[in-house]
C-alpha cells in the first residue's frame, strides 16, 4: 500500500502500515476472521510461518495456486495445527531460525474440539509457538454447526431455534492457565492495537501462548456484513466476552466504560432472535456472574504477584 | 523438477495446461490479487474527502484490505471492495455514503 | 563397526547415522526401545536433533510433516494401534511430499489385545502412498533405513520401514554400521526445493479443485513408479560402499525353480532355511523374498515368475473378506501375462503364531502336487 508522504498522516496510524494479507481473498463480507489475520499479520511481520488447519481461512486464503499470505503458509489437517506448529518450530529450531515465529491459525472448532488434545500436548511441552483461535463460535466453514465454543442460547444448524444450544461455552483461556502456560488471553476485532500488542508480547515470550480473539461471523451470526465491528463492540461492552490476557499467572483485564446490557449485543444477531425474555435475563445473571468472577481472578493474582 | 518463478505481484491468474507446467505439490505462486472481488459488490461506499478527518478508521477496519492510506487518505479500492459496509458504519464523520452499484 | 543389537535399536543407530534433524514420536510396544535409544542419543548429543515428545501418533506424523516441510530430516517410529490413529496424515505427508522416514513394527491389530507380529498394521495403509520396505534381518533395517532417507528425498515421498514384533525389535544380531563418513557421503543433507522459507514465501496445500487436484494424484503415481529404479540404483549405490546390495525384490535359490515360495519380513529367513532342505531333497523350488510394497515390483515379479508352473503365497497379514494381501497384489500383477503360474494363497502367523520350518516345507510340497486346488490355506490354525 502506498506510503504516505505527509509524516503527521503516517503517524496517525494506531496500527502496522504493512500489509501481508493481499485482496482478492475469498472471505463473505464483513468477515471478522479475515480482519484477525490481516492484523496477526501485521503483528508478526514477515519473520513468521503460519499453519492453518481446517477452518474458514482454508478457503478464505484462496485457491492453488494463489494465496493471500504473504508469509510462508501451511495447510495441515483439522485436529493438527498445534503439533504440525510444534514440527516446523523444531525444524526452525535445529536450522538455527529460532528468530523466526511459528504461528499456528485455527478456528474455534480446531481448537476446542478436536485439536485440544494437541494444543494440550504442544503446551503442556513447553514448545515455544504462538497459538492463535480465532473464535467466531461455531463450525462456520462447513454451514454453522455448534461447537464447543457456541455460546449458551445461540442457534446453529445443528442446535436449531427449539432447541439452542444448552451450556456455557468452553473457557479455552483457563484451559490454558491449568497448563500453567506462560502468556495468555483473550482479543477482539474492534481493539486491533490490543490484538497487535498482545501479539508482539506472545512473541517476545519463549514458550507456548495462546491467544483467542473473538471475530464475529456475519453470516454464522446472522447480522448485516456492516455491523462486524459494531458487534464485537458490544460483546467487550456487554463483558459477554471480556477481553484480558494473563501473563505469568497474573491477570489484566481491559475494561469497558460502562457495562452495558447483554441484551444490546443479543438483538443485534439472529442467532439469538428466538430467546425469551426470561433466558435473556438468565444469560444476564451468567454475564454478571463470570464477569464477577474474572475480576476476583485479576484482583487475587494481582495480591499473589504483591507477595511473590 | 523444475521451480516455477514465484510472481507475488502478478495480477494475473496463473493456469497450467498440463501437469508438467504445475509444481510437483500444490504451492502458491502468486498472490491473490488477480481475483477481482469488486464485482461482489451490489452497494458501493464513497468518501467524501472534504469531510474526512484522517483517521483512518475505515482503512484499519476494511476486511479486504481495499481501503488505501495514501497520504494520510483514504481511497477506496474498488478492484476489491466487495461492499461490506464496514467503513460505513464505523466512520465517525460519516464521510462515508452509501450508493447503489450501477450493474 | 560392528555392534550386536536388537532391531528396535538398529533402526535408532541407522536414525543416527541418517543424521536426522526432528524425530516425534509417541510410545507404543514393541516400538519403544526405538524411541528410548534415539532419547538417549539426543540427550547425551551424539545426535544434533531435536525430539518432540509428542502426546499421540496423530501429532507425530502432523509434527513430523511440519518439520519435513521446514526442510528439516524427520523420523517417527510405530506400531499397530498408533499407525492406524496417524492414518490420516499418512495421506497427509504423501499430498504435502514430504519424505518423511519412519520405522513400523508390524503388530497386530485389537482387540483382542496382541502384542505379536503380523503385517496387517502397515499393509492397511497400502493406498496412503508411502513407500513400503519390509526387511528380513537387523542389518537390513539398518541399510533400509539410511536408504530410504535418500530414496524418500529424491522422489518426495515419505517412505515406511517394516520390521517384526519381536522377531526382529527385540533379537539381537551382529549388525555392521558402516563408517559415518561414508554414509555422509552416501546421504547429503536433505535441502528440498520447496520449504517454508520467510525468504520465498509461498502456501501449501491450498484448497485446489478438480481441475487441478488430478493432476497432483498423477505426479505422485509418476514419482512412485519412478521410485523403482531409484531403489534399485540406490541399493547398487549402497552395495558399492558396504557391499550389501539391495533391490526390491530378492530371488532365493531360484535357478531352474518350477516351484516359488513367496514370502516377507522375518518370516522370509525361516522360508529360506525351508528352501535350503527342500533343495537338499532335490527339490526344485526356491524363494522370491519382496522386499518393496510400493512401489510394487510388478516388473521384478512377472520376470522372476514367468518360469515358474505353481506359486505360493505366504501372508502374514489378511484383507478380512478376501484373502492374503500380498496373495492378491501378486495375483494381480500377473493377470495380463500370457504364460502364468498357478498360484495359492497361504494365511500365517497371525497375531504372532511362529511359523516353522516344516510348515513351511509342508506348503510347497502341497503346491507340487497336481490335485492341490485349494486357493486358501490356513497353515496351523486349529480350525
Amino acid at each position: 500500500m502506498g506510503r504516505g508522504k505527509d509524516m503527521n498522516a503516517v503517524r496517525k496510524l494506531s496500527i502496522p502500515e504493512i500489509e501481508l494479507m493481499s485482496p482478492g481473498h475469498v472471505a463473505c463480507q464483513g468477515c471478522g476472521a479475515t480482519l484477525a489475520f490481516r492484523y496477526a499479520l501485521k503483528a508478526l511481520g514477515r519473520k513468521t510461518i503460519v499453519i492453518i488447519p481446517a477452518c474458514c481461512w482454508s478457503v478464505i486464503d484462496g485457491p492453488f495456486p494463489h494465496s493471500s499470505a504473504g508469509v510462508p503458509l501451511f495447510h495441515t489437517a483439522f485436529e493438527t495445527a498445534a503439533s504440525t506448529t510444534s514440527g516446523v518450530k523444531a525444524a526452525l529450531e535445529v536450522k538455527g531460525n529460532s528468530d523466526v515465529s511459528a504461528l499456528a491459525w485455527a478456528g474455534d472448532g480446531g481448537t476446542m474440539d478436536i485439536g485440544i488434545q494437541a494444543l494440550s500436548g504442544a503446551v503442556e511441552r513447553g514448545d515455544d509457538i504462538i497459538y492463535v483461535c480465532y473464535d467466531n463460535e461455531a463450525y462456520m466453514n462447513t454451514g454453522i454447526q455448534r461447537s464447543s465454543s457456541t455460546p449458551h442460547g445461540a442457534w446453529t444448524t445443528t442446535t436449531p431455534a427449539k432447541n439452542f444450544k444448552k451450556g456455557p461455552k468452553k473457557n479455552m483461556v483457563e484451559i490454558m492457565l491449568a497448563h500453567k502456560i506462560p502468556y495468555t488471553a483473550t482479543a477482539n476485532i474492534a481493539f486491533p492495537e490490543d490484538f497487535i500488542a498482545k501479539l508482539q508480547k506472545a512473541r517476545a515470550i519463549k514458550g507456548p501462548k495462546f491467544i483467542q480473539i473473538l471475530s464475529p461471523c456475519p453470516v454464522g451470526w446472522k447480522f448485516p456484513s456492516h455491523l462486524t465491528i459494531k458487534v464485537a463492540k458490544l460483546a467487550f461492552e456487554t463483558c459477554i466476552y471480556p477481553v484480558y490476557e494473563v501473563e505469568n499467572s497474573r491477570y489484566t483485564i481491559k475494561r469497558p466504560n460502562t457495562k452495558k446490557p447483554v441484551k444490546l449485543y443479543l438483538e443485534q444477531q439472529g442467532r439469538f432472535r428466538h430467546l425469551t425474555d426470561s433466558t435473556i435475563d438468565e444469560i444476564q445473571e451468567n454475564v454478571d456472574r463470570e464477569w464477577e468472577i474474572l475480576l476476583n481472578r485479576e484482583s487475587a493474582s494481582h495480591v499473589e504477584a504483591a507477595k511473590a | 523438477m523444475k521451480k516455477p518463478v514465484s510472481g507475488k505481484k502478478s495480477i494475473k491468474q496463473i493456469k497450467f495446461k498440463k501437469a508438467g507446467d504445475m509444481p510437483p505439490v500444490a504451492i502458491s505462486l502468486a498472490s491473490m490479487l488477480y481475483n477481482k472481488t469488486g464485482k461482489w459488490r451490489s452497494i458501493r461506499p464513497v468518501i467524501d474527502l472534504n469531510k474526512c478527518t484522517s483517521c483512518m478508521l475505515c482503512w484499519k477496519f476494511c476486511p479486504d484490505v481495499a481501503i488505501k492510506n495514501i497520504d494520510g487518505k483514504p481511497y477506496i479500492d474498488l478492484d476489491y471492495c466487495k461492499g461490506c459496509a464496514i467503513c460505513i458504519e464505523e466512520c465517525p464523520v460519516k464521510a462515508v455514503r452509501v450508493e447503489e452499484e450501477k450493474k | 563397526m560392528k555392534k550386536v543389537i536388537t532391531g528396535n535399536h538398529t533402526v535408532s543407530f541407522g536414525v543416527k547415522s541418517a543424521r536426522v534433524e526432528v524425530i516425534a514420536a509417541y510410545p507404543i510396544t514393541p516400538q519403544t526401545e526405538v524411541v528410548e535409544k534415539l532419547s538417549e542419543m539426543v540427550a547425551d548429543g551424539e545426535l544434533k536433533a531435536r525430539f518432540i515428545k509428542v502426546e499421540s501418533e496423530h501429532s507425530a506424523m502432523a509434527a513430523c510433516i511440519g518439520a519435513s516441510a521446514t526442510g528439516a530430516r524427520a523420523f517417527t517410529a510405530t506400531s499397530s494401534q498408533g499407525l492406524a490413529l496417524m492414518h490420516e496424515m499418512l495421506h497427509w505427508a504423501t499430498g504435502a511430499r514430504v519424505p518423511v522416514v519412519m520405522a513400523n513394527i508390524n503388530r497386530s491389530l485389537g482387540p483382542p489385545w496382541n502384542i505379536w507380529s503380523e503385517q496387517t498394521d502397515s499393509l492397511s495403509q497400502r493406498d496412503t502412498g508411502w513407500l513400503q520396505f519390509y526387511c528380513e534381518n537387523n542389518q537390513e533395517i539398518l541399510d533400509t533405513i539410511i536408504q530410504a532417507f535418500k530414496i524418500c528425498e529424491k522422489v518426495s515421498l515419505p517412505g515406511m520401514v517394516v520390521l517384526d514384533a519381536f522377531y526382529h525389535s527385540h533379537t539381537a544380531e551382529p549388525v555392521d554400521i558402516p563408517d559415518q563418513k561414508l554414509v555422509d557421503r552416501f546421504l547429503p543433507p536433505y535441502n528440498p526445493e520447496y520449504k517454508l522459507d520467510i525468504n520465498d514465501p509461498h502456501t501449501f496445500g491450498g484448497l485446489t479443485g478438480p481441475e487441478y487436484y488430478y493432476e497432483l494424484r498423477y505426479k505422485i503415481q509418476k514419482a512412485m513408479v519412478e521410485s523403482v529404479d531409484i531403489i534399485k540404483s540406490v541399493g547398487k549405490e549402497y552395495g558399492n560402499m558396504t557391499g550389501r546390495n539391495y533391490g526390491l525384490i530378492e530371488e532365493y535359490k531360484t535357478t531352474g525353480a518350477k516351484q516359488l515360495l513367496v514370502a516377507s519380513g522375518a518370516m522370509a529367513e525361516t522360508a529360506k532355511d525351508a528352501i535350503d532342505i527342500l533343495r537338499k531333497k532335490n527339490k526344485k523350488v526356491g524363494l522370491l523374498r519382496v522386499r518393496a510394497f510400493r512401489p510394487f515390483p510388478k516388473e521384478d515379479l512377472k520376470k522372476a515368475m514367468s518360469k515358474a508352473e505353481v506359486v505360493g503365497v505366504i501372508d502374514r497379514n489378511i484383507s478380512l473378506g478376501n484373502e492374503g494381501i500380498f496373495f492378491q497384489e501378486i495375483k494381480s500383477a500377473l493377470y495380463n501375462e500370457k504364460r502364468r503360474p498357478a498360484i495359492y494363497g497361504f494365511i500365517a502367523g497371525l497375531g504372532g503364531r511362529d511359523v516353522l520350518e516344516d510348515e513351511i516345507v509342508r506348503i510347497a510340497e502341497d503346491i507340487s502336487k497336481r490335485s492341490f486346488k485349494k486357493e486358501i490355506t490356513w497353515v496351523g490354525a486349529k480350525i
